[in-house]
């Protein structure tokens, strides 16, 4: 059983998988990006996407949308964790409640907020019967882009705000109680507990919490094309209208390889930032 | 019981042969039931009717050519689908047949001309057609410019119309389909550009076209600004938000009929160029190798007789293309109708065709000309870098796309069109 061989061959296969499945494609996305049907090289694709009427827009929507959504769903997440955390009982039930989103698919969440906000929707009729607005006002127009952007923002955080709370809670519950009692005996309020204590010892779950929501920031589309069609360029969304309207693969993988890029750049940031020093937590 | 066995038996023996119709026409389902059912059934030996979308009807037919008889007999296509199908010698000559039919009923010369295919002999039979149009409010004609006939009307004179309506009413009541779900981009290929520049492609950037830009920057000072959020113009012709729009007739058909006496339907404007306008030819054609053309023509008799050239109208939004008596029509389907007439037989109409041959690469031609209008009119960039910074990205996919120029612009040959 102890053949010096056998680790290779046990992680053989995921190497095969990952190498079929994802660098290779990756890879071909890179080429047709890069390369015309004539296999010469060339940059006009991304030329074509930089120069683009909505490029721009596109990459000041998602980068807005990750700058505002991300950390207000930590902090949210965050509090909520802390919370549960204290629960005696019933914790379970307020977990389960909270996380229902994680259940729901990114278009029929995007489709539930549509019927809250569309102009005939809910919150519209709870305005006019509260008597605040005469008329149903179009908050998902581009002519109301500000209104348009919270929308969007109060979607994603219902909707993605439970997996960054799965992984924060997880967190605190690795957290010894003795730490806190051990700064409670030496005279720590509560707010100094937080920032000494948990938020140190927290920040492994925190790391992969930003990392993995900041990812799935930058690939945001279902809920904005439920709500705001293209009226809200985002960058997913331009590489789907490229692919599919316009059937053109190569600005489409162009923008692909964009959004890749600015994770790993956020990725790498977020690592850094939040340095984790493994041989302490050891 | 007695006439379809008689039937059965006839066509049995060959007298009344099945005709088989391959159409990109007429594709969704209760359309094609329709046209089975309603249309076909009054042939004596039946019709097999067969949709199918342009590239497939193109593949088969290259297909079928290659063989010594073919199983079509009959091909109902858009002008330009059926023009790759002629390019390769695969549609027969119809002169005769064409010169019978008009014995008992009058085409239209110029769709019979566009059957012609540029060349000298009959290569299809006009079925049907559409276009677009303009649609006013009749509360807007008085505002009309001094002189100014509706059927002949032109840019500088729409200007001074929207113009006088605007400071009249203090609204500003012209309107484009320039929504995400409108056709906008037509009407740059159907009106703006051929109007103005005599082209769509070639004269993308032309000082013509610098000119024509500046215009209609000045034009949208009179256009209603929720006109970037319009689909179809029947919706605000009705709520007379608009009172003079331009868009496909289909699209703004329902106002018509819903108040017929309050609208009147007439031809895009003019520009130095002439009057550019955008006929969607349907035609009828027989395959070089079809195997029966006796029941083809009888097919094509019957298609053409005004009597069912009007029953098409009323079951597919198609208008006919041979003269045909349309008193018994709703009054909204006339107007529409006469619109359309005066668009088709403008003496200074030129006519733009769909780019249906640049196939999947349709999207991202149509959004060339929306973007240039979005950078030029909405964003106020400056036009002469718009426009060659736009006119490379066509050029590109016009290379990628190998398609030679189409009318309006000149003919290429074989080589792919290019801005000039």
């Amino acid at each position: 059983m102890n053949h010096p061989r056998l680790p290779y061959l046990l992680v053989a296969p995921s190497v095969v998988f990952l190498l079929l499945l994802f660098v290779w494609p990756l890879a071909e996305t890179a080429l047709l990006a890069f390369r015309t049907e004539g296999g010469e090289f060339t940059a006009k694709y991304l030329e074509r996407m930089v120069g683009d009427l909505n490029f721009g827009i596109a990459l000041r929507n998602t980068l807005a949308l990750v700058l505002v959504v991300v950390p207000l769903q930590v902090m949210l997440a965050l509090g909520m964790a802390l919370m549960l955390q204290r629960l005696e009982r019933g914790r379970m039930v307020f977990l389960s409640i909270w996380t229902i989103p994680l259940g729901v698919s990114d278009l029929a969440a995007g489709l539930a907020w549509l019927a809250i906000f569309t102009d005939r929707g809910y919150f519209n009729s709870a305005l006019m019967s509260l008597g605040l607005v005469d008329g149903p006002v179009g908050w998902l127009t581009y002519q109301n882009p500000v209104a348009l952007f919270v929308c969007v923002v109060i979607a994603e955080i219902w909707r993605a705000t439970a997996i960054v709370l799965v992984i924060l809670l997880a967190g605190v519950q690795a957290i010894p109680k003795e730490y806190h009692e051990a700064a409670a005996v030496f005279g720590a309020n509560p707010w100094q507990r937080f920032r000494r204590v948990t938020l140190p010892l927290l920040r492994p779950s925190l790391q992969s919490a930003l990392i993995l929501r900041t990812v799935l920031a930058f690939e945001v589309f279902a809920v904005v094309y439920a709500l705001a069609g293209r009226d809200f360029p985002v960058l997913v969304g331009e590489a789907y209208s490229w692919q599919g309207a316009y059937q053109n693969s190569h600005v489409a993988a162009a923008y692909a390889l964009l959004i890749l890029g600015l994770s790993i750049a956020a990725t790498l940031v977020i690592l850094r930032a939040l340095r984790v020093n493994r041989a302490a937590l050891a | 019981m007695l006439f379809a066995a008689l039937a059965l038996l006839a066509a049995a023996a060959g007298a009344w042969a099945q005709v088989t119709i391959v159409s990109t026409q007429m594709r969704p389902v209760e359309e094609a039931e329709r046209m089975r059912k309603q249309v076909l059934s009054a042939l004596p030996g039946g019709a097999t009717f067969l949709p199918e979308d342009g590239n497939t009807v193109l593949t088969r037919m290259r297909a079928e050519l290659t063989a010594v008889r073919g199983q079509v007999d009959v091909l109902i296509a858009l002008d330009g689908e059926l023009a790759p199908i002629h390019q390769e010698g695969g549609l027969q000559d119809l002169d005769d047949l064409v010169q019978r039919l008009a014995a008992t009923r009058r085409f239209s010369p110029s769709a019979l001309a566009l059957g012609r295919m540029g060349g000298e002999r009959q290569r299809f039979i006009p079925l049907m057609t559409n276009t677009f149009q303009m649609v006013a409010n009749r509360q807007a004609l008085r505002y009309l410019p001094p002189g100014a006939d509706l059927n002949a009307l032109t840019y500088p004179q729409l200007l001074a119309w929207a113009r006088a309506v605007h400071q009249a009413t203090g609204e500003r009541k012209l309107g484009f389909p320039a929504g995400p779900k409108g056709l906008w981009w037509r009407f740059f290929q159907a009106s703006f550009y051929p109007s103005h520049t005599g082209g769509v492609v070639r004269s993308f950037r032309s000082p013509e076209a610098e000119a024509a830009w500046a215009q209609l920057r000045e034009l949208w000072q009179h256009v209603n600004p929720r006109s970037t959020s319009y689909a179809f113009m029947e919706e605000p012709l009705k709520t007379g938000e608009v009172w003079i729009a331009f868009d496909h007739t289909a699209r703004m058909l329902p106002a018509l009929q819903a108040r017929p006496d309050d609208f009147v339907a007439f031809p895009a404007p003019s520009g130095a160029f002439g009057r550019g306008f955008m006929p969607v030819m349907v035609g009828l054609a027989i395959p070089r190798n079809a195997p029966d053309r006796a029941a083809a023509e009888r097919a094509i008799d019957l298609l053409t007789q005004p009597a069912t050239q009007a029953q098409l109208l009323a079951l597919f939004g198609f208008f006919p293309v041979v003269e045909t008596d349309l008193s018994s029509l709703p009054p909204g389907v006339r107007i529409a109708a006469a619109g359309m007439t005066a668009t088709l037989n403008a003496p200074d109409g030129i006519a733009s065709r769909l780019p249906v041959q640049l196939g999947r690469k349709n999207g991202e031609f149509n959004k060339i000309y929306v973007d240039t209008f979005t950078r030029i009119v909405l964003r106020g960039q400056d036009i002469r870098r718009v426009l060659e910074q736009e006119s490379r990205w066509l050029d590109d996919l016009l290379a990628d796309a190998r398609v030679p120029c189409w009318a309006p612009d000149a003919p290429s040959g074989n080589q792919p069109c290019r801005v000039r």
